[in-house]
């Protein structure tokens, strides 16, 4: 557990995760997708997106295959 | 307008039809069976003298002035007592009846100090009205008999005294204290002529277990209990009908008043939510509207460590534009926003949420129901379809079972709570599921069935328990979910499944699992069960999951869509549920639409004239966080005072420090004005014209007994920010505003001020469905079509205790305090509450050394404060509790920045925590704490 709030959305995804994972890990890749699309800031998105694509070993790996779904935002 | 004066009918009215037809004074009226002469005879227009009786309470027969002549009948029975038979025929007044009583009155008089002309009540004494209605001229006994005219006046209480000189004995306080209140603090003392009104045990009122609600005071039919505002100040002259500024409950209050000043605030009986009931904190403290700390002009800074200095309106409108502008030309569209007030009326909240999206240009714009009840809309809006509680507050009435989880009504909701209680007090069962023993859990005539002492952050796993037994045991309504849900079979079998059954959680929730059965079976086999729950429930690492397993179990068992059932959430604040309807979400725009659905934006942008962003904005967490990165520079925070309620200190101190620009619009300067470079001076609710939506969905009127003390309301600020920054935005007034909602909200389609004026509040949906709103939710389908029921997955906290913290902490609210005590501390509440206090068990006392008074140091692993311990068992082993009233202890520094998944709403009730004694009472060198003054 940290403070550090670079990582609050790594931490925040990984407890959705937590949330989903008694679902098919398709079904529930697509439901987190669609959580983050509907609650997160872009800002937010983008980070996780970033972190998924450069791999950081934090993510939960469902987190990394919801990364794959998200559309990447265009942060103004 | 003058003073408004209800009609009392002299007893309750009862339910049914009216098909009791009787004569009264030759005057045909047609009532409900069990009424009594005297209300049938109030009905066809004929007042009956009476003293004791009052229509919210029982009749009791004492006073013996409403005496009648009925044929047929021996004697001359009270009216009040008697009920109505058919065919009956009445007379009220006859030579008889007025010789009786004048002769009761004659007996009333000749043991009452005949001070009328400088007594309190005078021109509002029921006492000196009867002795004109009957025609008194004379007391042939005398004054110099046996009397109570020297019995003393007790003044311990802040807001009101009781002068035993001037009591009757009629027992209406008494009967207000049980029947009203549900306290049973008052009672009457000795028999015959020595009978006299005792609060407890024959000591003070202060020293009783008054609670200082007024229903004692406002049943005084004379000047016994009396406002010591009308001493002061003298009888009010005329009446403005507003809303309670506090708590969810959203009483209607009568400001009765004095030209521009308040002289008491009267609850109101045609108030929907509290029919006449209050409340210490509504109805004595509104002093603070008053208080000289109040800040009316606005102050500038360049830096937080820089005196304020007092510009006028258009200096600090300027500069805020001005800096705004400045800050996203350098930094980006989205690098400011605002959060708005669920303590502010709803036509203020949709102008702040406005300027944010249509001025600032982006959908950063949160509110504090984020730390509250986000989960509740979160979770209520997936499986029922609508972010809100699914009854009316009257529908406790017709509960069988009553599940509370997570909230103490009598400290957070008290005049709710007093609903609750005389449902409980007419048989209903009760549940609580609570770490401490509430009080609810055995007052005076009440005791609950079962109170499952589960171990905090163990709610999901509870409920999931009791679903497990609804499944496994047969109770399911199979009728109601097969035609009004979807997904049960899918959630049926997953609820089913061991790992859920009250054995198998015993250990993780600590509540025994032959007892969570009868719990269980108890809300299941009730013909009405309902749930109420509180910030128990939402303010959790897994908030939005309880509310959907709470959602779950009412669907599970058809205990949605009709009288005495649902699901209810008792809101925080008065506004919540409005600020959240207002589109104060980052991700939704008014009336709950997403941001992202064209069809919606499509509305508002026709309407702004501005494009309007489609993806989500910041939550009030994540703006903290973007502030510490640097990407977001610049907040609005309106009427709240976040340093002090969010959760984490050092965390948001850190944020706020970061920011650029930190505007904040208050009565007071704050915690969180200690970091801002812009102050706003706001409006009391005394000042505001606007509306609030309470608990229920009612949207009731709040109207302003005097000017704003600002010379500005605050959405005439707001719309002049937005057009600093270049965005037209002008109203001529407030209801401008509520007919924007209208036209914008769908659920808000029937809302105006001019019928909120006709037809007193309405509950939302409000359309032309229901034009005269929807007091109970789902009666004929969910709002989303079919209720979903979702599988809720128990997911212990990461907050655990460890070696180092071994306890967990747990916050909350009490009765005389609200909030952050911004208001409460500047009012004669402070008699109550000096200072917030560590609750902890015996045992945990005992093994650190630790007694009752003892300063202790509280510490969890992101800070710690110190405050004074108060040793009671009702805590549990192992857990401690504390309010958040007082900024002097800082209850957030030690709470953490674990949050519901869904929604990112504290876990303020869950933080691991060590407390060591630091300084003992007994010590010659004690620290005393003090109350918080804000400077």
């Amino acid at each position: 557990m940290t403070n550090a709030p670079n990582s609050a959305h790594i931490r925040l995804a990984n407890e959705i995760a937590v949330q989903f994972r008694h679902r098919d890990p398709a079904t529930a890749a697509e439901e987190i997708a669609v959580h983050i699309r509907t609650f997160w800031d872009p800002r937010m998105r983008a980070r996780l997106i970033a972190d998924a694509e450069a791999g950081n070993g934090e993510l939960d790996p469902l987190i990394v295959s919801v990364a794959s779904l998200l559309p990447p935002p265009v942060v103004r | 307008m003058s003073l408004i004066k209800e009609p009392d009918y002299g007893t309750p009215a009862r339910p049914g039809e009216a098909a009791v037809a009787v004569e009264i004074d030759g005057k045909e009226v047609l009532v409900p069976e069990g009424t009594s002469v005297m209300r049938a005879a109030a009905e066809a227009g004929v007042d009956i003298p009476k003293l004791c009786a009052t229509d919210s309470l029982e009749p009791f027969g004492s006073c013996r002035l409403c005496l009648v002549d009925i044929d047929g009948r021996k004697g001359t029975p009270a009216s009040c007592t008697t009920p109505v038979a058919p065919g009956m025929k009445v007379r009220t007044q006859t030579p008889k009846l007025a010789e009786l009583r004048r002769g009761v009155m004659e007996l009333y008089i000749s043991d009452h100090p005949l001070d009328c002309l400088t007594c309190p009540a005078n021109g509002d004494c029921e006492l000196q009205d009867m002795a004109g209605v009957v025609g008194l001229r004379e007391v042939r006994y005398g004054f110099d008999g046996e009397n109570h005219l020297d019995e003393p006046t007790d003044s311990s209480n802040p807001y009101f005294d009781f002068d035993a000189s001037k009591c009757i004995s009629c027992s209406r306080c008494v009967r207000a204290c049980d029947e009203v209140q549900g306290t049973f603090a008052l009672t009457i003392e000795g028999r015959g002529f020595a009978s006299k009104v005792a609060a407890g045990a024959g000591g003070s009122f202060m020293d009783s277990d008054c609670v200082s609600c007024g229903a004692c005071v406002q049943a005084c039919p004379t000047s016994t209990l009396q406002e010591r505002s009308v001493v002061e100040l003298g009888m009010p002259n005329r009446s403005v009908i507003t809303t309670c500024a506090y708590c969810g409950v959203g009483c209607s209050f009568k400001a009765e008043m004095r030209g521009d000043e308040v002289v008491r605030m009267v609850p109101y009986k045609d108030g929907g939510a509290n029919e006449g009931h209050s409340c210490v904190k509504g109805r004595f403290a509104f002093g603070y509207a008053s208080h000289p700390d109040r800040r009316l002009k606005p102050m500038v800074r360049e830096r937080i460590t820089d005196p304020w200095r007092e510009v006028e309106w258009e200096e600090a409108i300027g500069h805020v534009a001005r800096r705004m502008l400045d800050i996203q030309a350098q930094h980006g569209a989205d690098s400011i926003g605002g959060i708005t007030s669920s303590r502010c009326t709803n036509e203020e909240v949709y102008a702040v949420q406005k300027m944010v999206r249509a001025a600032f240009g982006n959908n950063n714009v949160d509110t504090c129901a984020r730390v509250c009840h986000s989960p509740t809309g979160y979770g209520l809006k997936q499986t029922y379809g609508t972010s809100a509680g699914t009854q009316d507050f009257k529908s406790v009435s017709k509960a069988d079972v009553i599940l509370v989880i997570g909230a103490n009504p009598t400290d957070g909701h008290p005049v709710f709570a007093s609903r609750m209680k005389r449902r409980l007090r007419q048989g209903a069962e009760l549940i609580v599921a609570d770490p401490r023993r509430i009080d609810l859990v055995r007052s005076p005539h009440i005791e609950a069935a079962h109170h499952l002492a589960l171990a905090p952050g163990t709610n999901v796993a509870l409920v999931n328990a009791f679903a497990h037994v609804v499944v496994t045991e047969g109770l399911v309504d199979r009728e109601f979910v097969e035609e009004r849900c979807e997904d049960f079979e899918t959630w049926e079998r997953f609820i089913a499944r061991p790992e859920h059954s009250p054995e198998a959680v015993a250990d993780i929730t600590g509540v025994p699992a032959d007892e969570l059965r009868a719990a269980a079976r108890l809300y299941a086999s009730a013909p009405n069960a309902a749930i109420y729950y509180g910030l128990g429930v939402t303010e959790h690492s897994q908030g939005s999951t309880m509310v959907m397993g709470m959602a779950n179990l009412a669907m599970a068992t058809g205990n949605i869509g009709r009288e005495g059932v649902g699901v209810n959430p008792l809101r925080g604040q008065n506004n919540v549920q409005g600020s959240c309807d207002m589109g104060s979400f980052p991700h939704e725009l008014p009336g709950y639409g997403h941001v992202s659905d064209d069809a919606v934006r499509t509305v508002f942008e026709t309407l702004w004239g501005r494009t309007l962003q489609s993806e989500p904005g910041l939550r009030i967490p994540n703006m903290f966080d973007s502030a510490i990165d640097g990407s977001f520079r610049a907040l609005f925070v309106h009427g709240e005072d976040i340093a002090q309620s969010d959760p984490n200190t050092h965390h948001v101190s850190a944020a706020l420090s970061a920011l650029e620009l930190v505007v904040v619009q208050d009565l007071f300067l704050n915690e969180t004005s200690k970091f801002a470079h812009v102050f706003l001076p706001g409006t009391s609710f005394l000042e505001k014209d606007g509306t609030f939506t309470n608990a229920e969905r009612r949207i009731n009127r709040v109207r302003p007994v005097m000017a704003p003390k600002t010379g500005k309301h605050e959405w005439q600020i707001v719309c002049e920010i937005a057009q600093a920054m270049g965005y037209p935005m002008k109203y001529d007034n407030a209801a401008q505003i509520m007919d924007e909602v209208a036209i914008t909200t769908p659920t808000f389609a029937g809302v105006s001020f001019d019928k909120l004026d006709r037809v007193g509040s309405v509950q939302w949906p409000c359309n032309d469905a229901a034009p005269e709103g929807t007091p109970i939710m789902h009666m004929d389908g969910f709002v989303r079509g079919k209720g979903r029921f979702v599988d809720t997955v128990y997911v212990p906290t990461e907050e655990r205790s460890t070696r180092k913290y071994p306890l967990i902490l747990t916050t909350g609210r009490i009765l005389s305090q609200y909030n952050v005590g911004a208001q409460t501390r500047r009012t004669g509440n402070v008699a109550w509450h000096t200072e917030d206090v560590l609750e902890l068990h015996p045992h945990d006392a005992e093994v650190r050394g630790i007694r009752d008074g003892d300063t202790v140091a509280l510490a969890s692993r992101v800070g710690e404060t110190s405050l004074r311990a108060r040793i009671d068992d009702r805590m549990p082993v192992g857990v401690v509790y504390t309010t958040f009233h007082h900024p002097i202890t800082g209850a957030n520094v030690v709470t953490t920045e674990n949050s519901d998944w869904a929604t990112n709403c504290p876990e303020y009730k869950v933080t691991a925590v060590q407390v060591a004694l630091k300084q003992a009472a007994s010590a010659p060198s004690a620290p005393v704490p003090v109350p918080a003054v804000v400077e």
